[in-house]
């Protein structure tokens, strides 16, 4: 359909349009309108994609000077390519209906791994391998000397595409990995290439969070894109912690021994290339000298190291004298890591700032902030300058130089804690810590770098949350609920097992038996009374591996398994997902299955358990983050202190959007529905219950959430009786669905109420 | 009615019957009771006649055990040991535990029986009539008719049973039992063995190894439980457990199927990351999953769950491909299922060419973008909010809609409607040889027409009114029209018997050919007995027909019969020419 939302056409690739949806376009429109960022939540499974998609293409006709690009963001490769495949949608719908379509171009940017077509690299499983090997490949000094000796290896399609696609371009089009790699083969031209060309000038680009997020990447990848680009951060649930890992560095005994022996090595081939040939090592002294440090920079392949630091940190410096030398660089590396050595060889947990440990690091060794900011550096101007195309040796050691990169660059919003292992008390095995306690960091040159920045989940309740840990003034913040013609959601808190015990999976309590049994018994009567799918997600993996074992025992596993098949998620992702698979089959020929999950699991963020693959879900416990952890109370200690938030807010915060994202799972559709069960005591209370994100919270209704087993199963055996009832989309239509007209006779100002709730905007905070 | 033929395979005093004290006797084949003082037996059921044994529930008053008889009458035994409850009841369980043992062996040779065959004649119309003309017209003897005739049948009803599926809780089934002292009891059934087996074939290849030639049934069984199999928990215990062997295979292809990788891009972990973390990097927040509780037993149990329930779920997917094929559009190449000619037809092409499993493989390959991205598409679609745009793209770029309409798509449509065509009718040498010979013939014949004037008549007027005429209805040209509709002129019954005698004797003359060549002595007994029945069908049903025909409907006298009578006169020189030749031989 056609609509206009505050004046502006869009093109809405369906019939009909949900009444969220028209109120999310309005809330969009309007921060980009004021070219301001925004926080929207809307509920999963009520086309939250394809609104983005159409509202901003639309804006983008509309306003072709105002946003210029999308960049849109998304987590896992599935979630890329239902993107690409929406965007394909609208296009489609563009082509077919407007007189003059937009020669847009959508393209989607993947790691090499995905968008190899190399008979031989592409057959690598491991994303690393790949890189390694297409480096082999592409490297300007292998071109070079493929240039003088042809029987060196490398890459046709990279050769093709530096030949003739540089200067063409990508005929308009939305496509995806497939498409680019069926484009790449007819053409023979390197698809990862094309697309790493291709983005600079398409209006559409859909990517991986990190190539936005991570320094390390993005310097490279994300360098030329426009500032009046919009950014779409979608599932960005989990947004800060991608930001903290990409920028938060370990190293361990083994990291330092590794590394020793790299340098060792590499000291070897220093020595050898002296003996042969000093000309290389002397002109790149000349280089560094002369601060030309960028000028191979420019060759896109050689970019395998980059600088873990964000672009606006960089140094735009002349490397410093005392490491322009590879001997003299070497030995400066060799003197840190013997530091780190010497560090690690703790007994008891440490704890400093970088300010503390750049101090100890010159009173004790004599290396001051400035030569270590270069080491990261500096290594990939040497590494490349030896010509060293295996980069798998290497990697401790430019984890090493990363990390004093990253501790000379920030002093502020990281810290150092050398820890110990916990799991081995006996043999000492510490491990260093360099952990970024500050999401900002990594999200601050994005917010000022572009000029919208949309951050959106199904998941973001309590939203006044985001704002802060990442620092940043959203124009406009939103949550939109879910207008149903039917109540396809049933949570319910189940507090007490059918003996009145209660069930909570705090620490006091977890490995009470009777508790144990309690939520056995929960699952054997869900399991008898639901049909087809049940999902059940633990607190961790250690809990739920204790409980199975426990059920084993009390012969809940046998019982359970009368009614359904069992599969548990297991720590090796190939097995889950093969586990995974024979769940999905056996919801498919209904004999039914139980999937025993983790949360803050992989199944748990990116796998979808939609109709009846997922009839149930059972929140096992509230899946707080493990709270002993030292590196989570530095984290909390900086929020406190930084953004004034509560620790016990954000642990909350933390544990309740991970099981709003769990329950999430089931319901994918206002077709769908599900069962969404939360057991345990401490659900109920008010601190806990008002975080759940708001078209939970709406069913939620006071008389489910104190229940037992069995008035849970009798609910949901009423329930289900109830959803099984034909729903066609006449029954929808004019309630949570809409045709144009209606959506016209409606007030702008009525949909929006209804969208919203009956509640004012954003979430509240209630006190403990 | 005397006993003294049978043995008594138990005496039980003190039982009341009616009222009446007496004995209970327990024997071969029947179960009699008698009055005390008197030597007729007042109770006599044969087992065969019993359907069921009722007693009475624990703890009442009266210790009762009650024969229901296939016909619904009872027998109510009343157990009075003068020693009170306790050997009340352990006379009562005497009685009733060798009853057990008894009843099962007659009660199925008789019954079983004869309701199957009922159940055959009821289901197969066809038979019935045929068990009607041959049987009851003592043309055949019912046991002949079973084991020949209805072979088939019989064969098709007994492989026809619906597999029993595998309850995944099998193995909790097998409950065991502390028998008092150290050691336990488990409860095995013919079910259980056979769920064990179709859920690890490698105890099964295991069983029929040893068993019974290395160590007896029950040994097998006792190791089996004493194995890690049974007792998810513990680990490999030793290296004696035969089982050790089977854990390990079963890892291995568990490893095997997990290396293949899970087809489905959206369920496949490994494939979600599309920049992971370079080794180092990171922090608490994932830290917590990786932690490995280091507790292997616990690890193990679960990867033994898991196995068990993907391999339960083999099982069923082996037995109904139906649902499962339909799944498979999704995730194909995953073994064992996705071989049917439906998978094939949902994957992609080529179903109707005989694709080999070579080839299919890499078609799957080929298939695999097709395939994620219906899979996306359907993952993105929202039923409610309409079709998205369903028609192509202008410029012919096949947009992702098409992808729905490939679901089924044949190579070849008339081949998938018709069956296999033979394949030189397409070769396209011969083809285009065809096509220009036609052609040429054409050229040829429209150069004659020219050549044709309009006033040379072709013929002249009256032949043509002539022709016309015999042409249309009653014309000579079109008796044989008549002729056919003759079948309509047959009253309904006489349509509905010839059809019976046409079953009948081309039942029995398939056995009287399939006889021939007979090569041994058997084959020429029953080519004699063939001959015989063939012989006896024609006095017993063939000619009564032709009587009833001749009388009743005289037009058509015996053509109605003339090709029945055409084949038995042909089976009978056949039988003869044989006789004769082996007169001659022995001679």
């Amino acid at each position: 359909m056609k609509l206009s939302v505050d004046g502006l056409l869009v093109y809405f690739p369906y019939e009909y349009i949900y009444p969220e949806q028209y109120a999310y376009m309005l809330e969009l429109k309007r921060s980009l309108d004021a070219k301001g960022h925004c926080l929207l939540e809307m509920p999963s499974g009520t086309g939250k994609t394809a609104t983005l998609l159409s509202l901003i293409v639309a804006y983008m006709v509309e306003y072709p000077e105002t946003v210029r690009k999308l960049i849109y963001c998304s987590r896992t490769v599935p979630e890329i390519e239902k993107v690409i495949a929406e965007l394909q949608n609208l296009m489609a719908y563009y082509e077919r209906n407007c007189p003059n379509p937009p020669p847009f171009t959508g393209l989607v940017l993947s790691s090499r791994k995905n968008m190899c077509i190399h008979p031989e690299v592409s057959k690598e499983r491991e994303g690393k391998a790949v890189d390694g090997k297409c480096y082999g490949l592409t490297a300007s000094y292998i071109r070079d000397r493929h240039e003088m000796d042809s029987e060196t290896p490398i890459c046709q399609y990279y050769e093709g595409f530096t030949l003739e696609g540089k200067e063409s371009t990508l005929p308009v089009g939305v496509y995806s990995i497939d498409d680019l790699k069926e484009y790449g083969r007819s053409r023979n031209w390197c698809p990862y290439f094309l697309a790493r060309y291709a983005i600079a000038h398409a209006h559409i680009v859909v990517y991986s969070y990190h190539y936005l997020l991570d320094p390390k990447i993005a310097q490279v990848v994300s360098k030329e894109m426009t500032r009046e680009s919009c950014v779409v951060f979608d599932e960005a649930h989990n947004i800060d912690n991608v930001c903290i890992d990409s920028m938060s560095v370990k190293i361990n005994r083994r990291t330092v021994e590794r590394s020793t022996n790299a340098l060792n090595q590499l000291t070897k081939l220093v020595q050898d290339i002296r003996e042969e040939d000093t000309n290389r090592l002397n002109e790149e002294y000349q280089r560094m000298v002369q601060g030309l440090k960028d000028a191979s920079v420019q060759r896109e392949t050689d970019m395998i190291l980059a600088n873990p630091v964000l672009p606006n940190d960089v140094l735009t410096e002349v490397v410093p004298g005392n490491i322009r030398n590879a001997d003299h660089f070497l030995s400066f590396l060799r003197r840190f890591i013997e530091y780190i050595k010497t560090r690690l060889r703790v007994h008891h947990v440490v704890q400093e700032s970088p300010a503390g440990f750049l101090k100890d690091i010159s009173s004790k060794i004599c290396i001051e902030r400035k030569p270590l900011r270069f080491c990261a550096e500096r290594l990939s101007s040497l590494l490349r300058t030896l010509e060293i195309s295996d980069m798998t040796e290497y990697g401790a050691l430019t984890l090493i130089t990363h990390f004093a990169t990253l501790v000379s660059t920030y002093t502020k919003g990281f810290t150092i804690i050398i820890d110990l292992d916990d799991k081995t008390p006996t043999v000492s095995n510490p491990i260093l810590h360099f952990s970024c306690l500050d999401s900002s960091i990594a999200m601050a040159p994005v917010f000022s770098r572009f000029q919208t920045v949309v951050i959106t989940s199904g998941t973001l309740s309590p939203m006044d949350m985001y704002p802060k840990i990442l620092d940043f003034d959203p124009v406009v913040m939103s949550s939109f609920t879910m207008t149903l013609a039917r109540p396809c959601l049933l949570p319910m808190i189940v507090s007490k097992g059918n003996d009145q015990v209660t069930i909570s999976s705090k620490f006091e309590t977890r490995e009470d038996t009777a508790v144990i049994r309690n939520y056995g018994q929960l699952l054997v009567e869900v399991a008898k009374t639901v049909p087809d799918g049940i999902v059940c997600f633990f607190t961790s993996y250690l809990y739920l591996e204790s409980v199975v074992a426990s059920w084993y025992d009390q012969g809940i596993v046998d019982t359970l398994l009368r009614y359904k098949l069992l599969f548990i998620e297991t720590q090796d992702n190939a097995e889950t997902s093969y586990a995974l698979m024979n769940y999905v089959k056996a919801c498919d020929c209904g004999r039914g299955a139980v999937l025993l999950a983790v949360a803050r699991g992989k199944v748990s963020e990116g796998v979808d358990f939609d109709h009846h693959y997922g009839r149930a879900v059972l929140m096992f416990g509230i899946p707080y983050v493990y709270t002993q952890s030292r590196i989570l109370k530095a984290r909390l200690d900086y929020l406190r202190d930084q953004f004034q938030i509560r620790e016990n807010d954000f642990l909350t915060f933390d544990a309740m959007r991970h099981a709003a994202q769990c329950v999430g799972r089931a319901l994918r559709g206002k077709t769908d529905y599900g069962i969404m069960i939360f057991a345990d005591k401490r659900f109920s209370r008010q601190d806990k219950r008002s975080r759940l994100p708001k078209w939970i919270q709406e069913h939620l209704v006071d008389s489910f959430c104190n229940l037992s087993t069995e008035e849970a199963v009798q609910l949901a055996r009423r329930w289900l009786r109830r959803m099984a009832q034909p729903f066609t989309r006449e029954d929808q239509l004019g309630i949570s669905l809409l045709t144009l007209s209606q959506l016209e006779n409606m007030e702008q100002e009525k949909l929006e109420r209804q969208a919203q709730g009956k509640q004012g905007v954003g979430g509240e905070v209630q006190e403990l | 009615m005397t006993t003294s033929s049978e043995d008594v395979l138990l005496q039980m005093g003190e039982v009341r019957y009616k009222k009446g004290d007496g004995t209970l006797y327990v024997m071969n084949e029947r179960l009699a009771w008698m009055a005390e003082h008197r030597d007729t037996v007042t109770v006599s059921h044969r087992y065969a006649d019993i359907k069921t044994q009722k007693i009475s529930p624990e703890g009442k008053p009266k210790v009762q055990l009650q024969v229901v008889l296939h016909d619904g009458n009872t027998s109510t035994f009343h157990f009075v040991n003068r020693q009170g409850q306790p050997a009340m009841l352990a006379d009562r369980d005497k009685v009733k535990e060798l009853l057990q043992q008894l009843l099962p062996n007659f009660k199925r040779k008789v019954d079983k029986d004869l309701e199957d065959k009922n159940r055959i004649l009821v289901e197969n119309p066809n038979l019935l009539q045929m068990y009607k003309d041959l049987v009851i017209t003592k043309v055949l003897t019912s046991d002949e008719f079973w084991a020949t005739h209805a072979k088939h049948h019989a064969m098709k009803k007994m492989g026809k049973t619906q597999e029993i599926g595998v309850s995944g809780a099998f193995l909790a089934d097998i409950k065991p039992q502390t028998d008092g002292c150290n050691g336990l009891k488990y409860n095995l059934t013919s079910d259980v063995i056979h769920c064990i087996f179709k859920t690890y074939p490698a105890v099964k290849r295991k069983h029929s190894e040893n068993v019974p030639s290395k160590m007896p049934e029950s040994e097998f069984w006792t190791k089996f439980f004493q194995s890690h199999y049974f007792h998810r928990d513990r680990l490999t215990a030793g290296t004696k457990d035969i089982f050790t062997e089977c854990g390990k295979i079963d890892d291995q292809a568990l490893k095997a199927a997990v290396q293949q990788g899970a087809g489905d891009p959206l369920l496949d972990l490994k494939k979600f990351e599309d920049v992971p973390l370079e080794e180092g990097f990171g922090s608490v927040s994932g830290d917590r999953n990786v932690v490995n509780s280091g507790n292997i037993v616990h690890q193990n149990m679960i990867k033994r769950f898991n196995q068990h329930s993907i391999m339960v779920l083999k099982t069923c997917a082996n037995v109904n491909t139906g649902p499962s094929a339909m799944t498979n559009g999704t995730n194909n190449a995953n073994g064992p299922v996705s071989q049917s000619a439906y998978t094939n037809g949902v994957n992609g092409k080529a179903s109707a060419s005989a694709s080999t499993s070579n080839s299919s493989l890499d078609q799957a390959d080929k298939d695999e973008p097709q395939i994620k991205k219906q899979r996306l598409i359907e993952k993105i679609h929202y039923e409610d909010l309409g079709d998205p745009v369903t028609e192509l793209g202008e410029n012919g770029k096949p947009l992702d809609n098409n992808a729905k309409s490939k679901q089924f798509e044949l190579s070849k449509v008339e081949r998938y409607l018709n069956g296999p065509v033979q394949n030189s009718i397409y070769d396209p040498l011969y083809e285009s040889e065809s096509l220009e010979e036609v052609q040429y013939k054409l050229v040829r014949n429209s150069e004659s027409w020219l050549n044709r004037s309009v006033q040379r008549s072709v013929i002249c007027s009256k032949a043509a009114v002539n022709a016309l005429g015999e042409l249309s209805p009653g014309g000579s040209m079109m008796r044989g029209f008549q002729e056919q509709s003759a079948g309509q002129l047959v009253p309904n019954d006489f349509q509905r018997e010839l059809r019976h005698l046409y079953l009948s004797l081309s039942e029995l003359l398939k056995h009287f050919w399939s006889c021939f060549p007979p090569t041994s002595d058997e084959l020429e007994a029953k080519l004699q007995r063939m001959h015989e029945t063939l012989h006896r069908f024609k006095q017993a049903k063939l000619v009564p027909f032709e009587n009833r025909a001749m009388h009743e409907l005289s037009p058509l006298r015996s053509s109605l019969t003339q090709h029945m009578n055409q084949l038995l006169r042909t089976a009978n020189s056949k039988f003869i020419t044989w006789k004769e030749r082996k007169l001659r031989n022995n001679r």
